[in-house]
């Protein structure tokens, strides 16, 4: 080979392993470890944007200031339940991460979350006797209101503790109450009084018989149609820890109810009109726009109220009850959180317990903005109830949102529920989604649609059972590495 | 000369070596990890645990997985017919000889282009029962008959016809392969047909059509092997992996996802993915038996 074709091989040679050197040390920068200086970095993904982001981003800037060991880096990360899940598999998780609520359960059980009450307990350790893991969970969930404390437990464990809680209540448009000559500071208090409201507040056209304007539409957005059972005074699994939705009177009765609305305006003429409404975050959407009179919705909407429809004159009450004096007066509710969790196989986990500990604490004595802190710089700039017990002067007395007083109320209510937490919730709740809207459409009768969902996830709890004991079969005859 | 072609050895695989790599981690690996995967209890958290064929027998017995596979052939026996005809009538329309004929194709096939994301939000505008273009310019139309437009979406009838209409929009790119095949049909048999008395259905039927069946039978494949993974639209158009309303649109690569990413039941998904293999590949040596005795070949 002459002299210059042996010199172009060698650069040749050169520029490749150049290359592969290159692509090494990019793959080794993206995986390594992100500490720098004398602070150590903890990456935080988070789902939200928006609003709800700012908030989590000011109580992260809080916490970062608060100290100088840790640097919690902010990441608003769409998709997030998949992303993480891919992430953790990948054995590369961000150190936190924040989950909705039905996730846990499955995440869990998964082993795709590191139990928080390892960290509890050690934060105990100069006490003698230090107590047991449960118990030390249970003494740090007693700051939460009892049904945030009582989600953040999956099989005895704390796997997430709660960050955007919330809980859902009647709005109504107090204008179109008068319009319609209802008395627009008296909501429905019992479920006769909200369908015979519906129907005083439903318009419609008198050519064509098209509905203009509804006055309740269950499905109007729907969200919550799965919790109607625990509603109606049902169940979606016995004492015993078996599904027990088709055994269940009151889970078809709330079905019937269901039913009802479709029977009342026609099954047509409902598709039509609801095939009209916006998505909920824009001003098309069926309550901003006086489609619909009045909703279920959650803590949030006085915010988008504000943003789609300014100026609504609107009121917040809890759900009607379905029978008067149900639940020996108290008012029933959804609640529902966003968790932050620390994934398995995150490489700064102290750290990052460090500071769901702070986001987990309030200043109980706070009597200025300046002076709030952790949760309740949260909760206060995201407009919604604090998960915490106790709140602080400024936060209970100044808060922006005007019903605030109302969902802290409905999250203290003995009847406030959630979804159960089980592995396999997600499909569980696809399953009740599904037969209410077939009973809605038409297609089946309440009876058969919670039979068919009682045979059909009564078999997926067995099966997921029984692979939860198959793995740990596995994980105890193959241990992993530690 | 063993050096010499020694060499050439060593220089092929140092330009295919990177493809070669790059397939073998992130396809051939992947799909052969599926299989092995679709015969484990694996959540892809955990490691897998050999369950023999527990996932294919309980796929059998699983009505979701029927109710997916029932959706995806309906979706499929329609849209590609439809899409066959309707693309092969718009090649030969533009393959006359007309002023602006450049610009007609680049309009039909602007379409293809816009991304299955942006075209689906757009389509659900269309669709939209009350305010929708569609049902605005079919409201006139029904209303003397004394019937009302569908409401498309959200009507469980409709849904599965809307996503076929809606998938008649990407037409653009059989329509420039179906362009090319007309252009290859011999003039002087279309000249030496016209000769002889034959019409231009006649030519179309008897000359053309049999010329360009190869043509056919490859976007009849490539589309049926499409239709039979359906999910972008449908995933965006029903909002979200439950194929609303009431799973009239719960197609088959829909219920795969949501079985994997949000039951996390992977090795249930691989099963699904594997028995979609053989069926779009048993579909395919259907059509490849059909093509043997139909399709027109120059040997």
């Amino acid at each position: 080979m002459s002299e210059a074709g042996q010199s172009r091989r060698r650069r040749l040679v050169l520029t490749g392993a150049s290359l592969a050197l290159g692509l090494i040390a990019f793959a080794g920068g993206g995986c390594g470890d992100r500490s720098g200086g004398e602070r150590v970095r903890i990456t935080y993904w988070e789902k939200w944007t928006g609003a709800e982001s700012a908030a989590m981003q000011a109580v992260v800037d809080e916490f970062n200031a608060s100290q100088d060991r840790i640097t919690v880096d902010f990441v608003s990360v769409s998709q997030m339940d998949r992303k993480v899940i891919a992430a953790t598999a990948g054995g590369n998780p961000p150190d936190l991460a924040g989950i909705w609520l039905p996730y846990i359960a499955s995440f869990a059980d998964c082993g795709a979350l590191l139990p928080l009450d390892e960290f509890m307990r050690a934060d105990r350790a100069a006490e003698s006797p230090v107590p047991d893991v449960a118990q030390a969970g249970s003494d740090f969930l007693a700051r939460y209101v009892p049904v945030y404390a009582k989600m953040s437990l999956h099989r005895g464990r704390v796997y997430g503790l709660v960050t955007t809680p919330s809980t859902v209540a009647l709005h109504w448009n107090k204008t179109l109450f008068r319009e319609a000559g209802l008395d627009p500071e008296k909501p429905p208090r019992t479920l006769a009084e909200l369908d015979e409201f519906a129907r005083r507040l439903t318009r419609h056209d008198p050519v064509t018989g098209a509905i203009l304007q509804a006055g309740f539409l269950p499905q109007e957005p729907g969200w919550w149609l799965w919790a109607n059972p625990l509603w109606f005074g049902g169940s979606f699994m016995d004492e015993a820890g078996e599904i027990s939705v088709g055994r269940d009177k009151a889970n078809v009765a709330a079905l019937r109810w269901l039913r009802g609305y479709t029977d009342e305006y026609g099954s047509d003429s409902l598709q039509r009109f609801t095939s009209g409404f916006g998505t909920f975050g824009s001003p098309q959407s069926a309550f901003f726009n006086g489609k619909v009179a009045m909703v279920l919705q959650g803590v949030w909407m006085n915010n988008y109220i504000r943003q789609f429809s300014p100026g609504m004159d609107y009121g917040v009450a809890a759900w009607p009850s379905v029978r008067e004096g149900d639940g020996g007066g108290a008012p029933f509710t959804v609640a529902e959180a966003d968790m932050i969790v620390i994934p398995r196989g995150a490489r700064h986990p102290q750290e990052a317990w460090e500071f769901i500990r702070y986001l987990s604490s309030a200043n109980t004595g706070a009597n200025s903005r300046e002076k709030l802190r952790g949760m309740e710089t949260l909760c206060y700039l995201q407009e919604k109830n604090s998960p915490l017990r106790e709140w602080s002067p400024f936060f209970s007395g100044h808060h922006p949102h005007p019903y605030i007083a109302l969902f802290r109320a409905l999250a203290e209510s003995p009847r406030a529920q959630f979804n159960p937490s089980m592995g396999i919730w997600q499909e569980y709740m696809r399953e009740l989604n599904t037969a209410n809207e077939k009973v809605r459409l038409g297609a089946v009768d309440p009876e058969t649609a919670y039979a068919y969902v009682q045979r059909r996830v009564e078999a997926s709890w067995a099966r997921h059972r029984a692979s939860l004991a198959r793995q740990q079969a596995a994980a105890s005859e193959n241990p992993s590495p530690p | 000369m063993i050096l010499h072609s020694r060499r050439r050895v060593f220089h092929g695989l140092a330009f295919t070596g990177l493809w070669v790599i790059g397939l073998g981690t992130f396809t051939a690996y992947p799909v052969l990890a599926s299989l092995y995967y679709s015969f484990c209890d694996y959540s892809i958290l955990q490691r897998p645990v050999w369950i023999g064929v527990e996932n294919y027998r309980q796929l059998l017995g699983d009505d979701v997985f029927w109710l997916s596979l029932r959706n995806t052939l309906f979706f499929t026996m329609l849209s590609v017919p439809v899409g066959c005809v309707l693309s092969l009538s718009l090649a030969v329309l533009l393959n006359c000889e007309v002023r602006g004929r450049a610009i007609f194709r680049t309009f039909f096939y602007l379409p293809s282009i816009v991304p299955a994301v942006a075209s689906s939000m757009l389509w659900l505008w269309i669709f939209n029962g009350e305010y929708g273009v569609l049902n605005q310019a079919l409201g006139p139309l029904l209303r003397p008959l004394g019937i009302s437009p569908p409401a498309w979406l959200g009507d469980p009838a409709w849904a599965k016809p809307a996503l076929v209409l809606m998938s008649l929009w990407g037409v653009g790119n059989s329509v420039i392969i179906y362009l090319a095949g007309l252009q290859d049909v011999p003039r002087e048999l279309l000249e030496s047909a016209e000769l002889d008395g034959a019409g231009p259905l006649r030519r179309f039927w008897h000359v053309t059509l049999p010329l360009i069946s190869p043509v056919i039978y490859f976007n009849v494949v490539m589309g049926m092997i499409g239709a039979m993974q359906v999910f972008t639209q449908a995933f965006i158009m029903s909002g979200g992996p439950d194929g609303n309303p009431a799973r009239s649109t719960l197609f088959y690569a829909l219920y795969l996802y949501s079985t994997a990413f949000y039951d996390l039941r992977m090795g249930y998904a691989s099963a699904m993915a594997w028995v979609l293999f053989i069926l779009i590949a048993g579909l395919t040596w259907v059509a490849g038996r059909v093509a043997a005795r139909r399709v027109h070949t120059s040997s």
